[in-house]
């Protein structure tokens, strides 16, 4: 086959390699846990046992492996690339980079709509949950912009207090939430907000990645004007950009992502934020690039995260949400202090 | 052949009219000045002309379209534009500014071919910019950034070239540079240029016509012989200027006294 673009090779060569990173974290982090199956002798019986029905492994580790750690892991590569993707595409459309769904207070509007759909028994309706998650995060970025709004022009910092605001309102909220609830659920919502991977359902993973995808697909199509409005809208409007009509759809995009992950996996921050950061510093600012490079390697990140948070204290686990944003609250501060860093 | 005409147009900014009644022609393949004080609506009538700004009244036309009817996209096919400044949020390269010249003519997937690409090479070798290509925008010098901005309207292939007051961070090499640079590409490209500028001198030697602007409303149009007189200085800027014919080409010669 023979490429007619130079650009296209790269995003092709770099996504494949990311792609690999990936399924080699995958296999790692699927034998590594409480149960230790030992890596060679793990991927010996994956490669060679799938005819016998995987007669490597004993019955109990077989039950682990595809009922346990596959799905989970699953989940935490779908909701590391969701988050990651959403990172990319809000500071691409704030044009800064500290943007990122938990910083803006988006995940908090999220958690609240699927709080409140918890609580009123929307789990009962296929899609409840998730759909006032996606309405939470949808009405949040609503409002943050409107606060951050001045005249034409939005500016960062007002925009980042706003979601600093925006965010202790929505803890308020679901404080409040808990603390009258008298429903049986509440020990539900408290492990949830933690940033749970573990409770995933299978019709979860299914959701989540349908979402994700479509996402991806809607986002990646809108690649090249989102290079053009990182320069600036007026230059996008120039080049024969509709440009209302392009953020209209990468909001919407971007907030259904979201909320979606957090409707599923509860708040796990920073994610969103130090991905698109590193992929940036690493291969550019080309969204054709930066945005499946920034699904994988957050994919990866997030699978890395959790494994940590389920080994680190074995047996007990910690949520995934404290390893993320041990992580990334340090790396905040540094580019923070950098000024404008990127 | 006229190309780009506006009929009686006016814009408002916050209730109070900005710019009122403009009425002109450009004719195909014409290098066209605006000219007029800070704050006449310079450039405002310049995104008008591109459709970025609505009129108020009246209507702009792209041959005998209504560009109001246009979708950006065949707008952007037909007008290039030059802005005055470069925002650096996001680290892009010199060549991957000048290939986004090629968006109206890509479809929303498809990637850059090796036709966009000897477009782009062109219009970096026409600018004098290829050698710091893979340079960071943030990395250049005004008049560098100027010109890799002027690839990227080249490398869109516009039938007409709108650049806004381009030399306001130069020195005077690079001032004639440009204006010799637009003149080159007004002759080869068979470009239609408009350029707004404060510059009256480079703007009388290089243009077939011009606009003066005052308050918003076209105070003069036509020759640089015509426009660029001692009394026409004296009543839009009001300041005193002596104007005598330009040695090498008899063109007006404003000097400040």
């Amino acid at each position: 086959m023979v490429f007619r673009s130079v650009k296209l090779l790269t995003v092709l060569e770099i996504s494949f390699l990311l792609l690999l990173a990936l399924a080699g974290t995958v296999v790692v982090s699927l034998f590594v846990g409480v149960t230790d199956i030992g890596i060679v002798r793990g991927v010996t019986a994956l490669l060679y046992g799938w005819r016998e029905g995987y007669a490597g492994f004993t019955h109990l580790e077989k039950e682990i492996l595809f009922s346990v750690r596959l799905p989970r892991i699953l989940f935490a590569g779908i909701v590391g690339a969701a988050l990651s993707m959403a990172g990319v595409v809000f500071q691409a459309l704030l044009r800064n980079p500290l943007a990122d769904p938990y910083i803006l207070g988006i995940s908090g509007g999220a958690a609240v709509g699927a709080i409140i759909g918890i609580l009123i028994g929307a789990a009962l309706l296929p899609l409840g949950i998730p759909l006032l998650a996606f309405l939470g995060a949808a009405l949040t970025v609503i409002i943050v912009f409107g606060i951050a709004r001045t005249g034409a022009q939005l500016r960062s910092n007002t925009l980042l207090l706003a979601g600093v605001i925006v965010n202790a309102f929505f803890s308020a909220i679901i404080m409040f939430l808990i603390s009258t609830s008298t429903s049986s659920d509440v020990h539900k919502v408290m492990f949830w907000l933690m940033g749970d991977l573990s409770l995933a359902t299978t019709r979860e993973i299914t959701l989540t990645g349908t979402i994700l995808f479509i996402g991806f697909a809607i986002l990646y199509s809108h690649a090249r004007p989102m290079n053009l409005i990182v320069v600036s809208e007026e230059t996008a409007l120039q080049l024969g950009i509709n440009v209302e009509k392009v953020k209209k759809i990468l909001f919407v995009a971007a907030s259904l992502i979201t909320g979606v992950a957090v409707s599923a996996s509860g708040i796990i921050g920073f994610v969103g934020l130090f991905i698109p950061h590193v992929m940036r510093m690493l291969l550019g600012p080309d969204h054709r690039l930066l945005l499946p490079a920034s699904f994988l390697f957050g994919a990866t990140f997030l699978v890395i995260a959790d494994t940590v948070a389920r080994t680190l204290m074995a047996p007990g686990e910690l949520p995934v949400g404290v390893i993320t944003a041990i992580c990334g609250a340090p790396y905040f501060i540094y580019l923070l202090r950098k000024g404008r860093g990127f | 052949m006229t190309i780009l005409r506006t009929e009686k147009v006016g814009f408002q900014y916050n209730g109070r009219w900005v710019l009122r009644d403009i009425s002109f022609e450009v004719g195909e393949g014409e290098f066209v000045g605006i000219i007029g004080p800070n704050g006449s609506g310079k450039t405002t009538l310049l995104k008008i002309l591109d459709g970025i700004l609505t009129p108020r009244e009246g209507r702009v036309m792209l041959r005998d379209q209504d560009i109001a009817r246009l979708n950006r996209e065949t707008l952007a096919k037909v007008i290039g534009v030059v802005p005055q400044d470069y925002s650096m949020f996001f680290p892009f390269s010199v060549e991957e500014i000048v290939l986004m010249g090629r968006t109206p003519h890509l479809g929303l997937l498809r990637f850059e071919g090796r036709k966009d690409f000897a477009i782009a090479r062109r219009a970096m070798e026409l600018t004098e910019t290829t050698e710091f290509r893979r340079r960071g925008m943030g990395e250049l010098s005004g008049g560098e950034r100027q010109r890799v901005l002027i690839a990227r309207a080249v490398t869109q292939e516009p039938q007409i070239l709108l650049l806004d007051e381009p030399t306001t961070y130069l020195d005077i090499k690079h001032q004639v540079a440009l204006f010799q640079l637009m003149k080159t590409l007004h002759e080869q490209g068979n470009l239609t240029v408009i350029v707004v500028t404060q510059d009256i001198n480079l703007a009388a030697q290089y243009c077939h016509r011009i606009l003066l602007i005052k308050n918003g409303r076209s105070f003069s149009m036509g020759t640089p012989a015509e426009v660029v007189t001692e009394e026409n200085i004296r009543q839009v800027y009001e300041t005193h200027v002596l104007i005598d014919p330009h040695p090498r080409t008899g063109l007006p010669r404003v000097t400040l006294i």
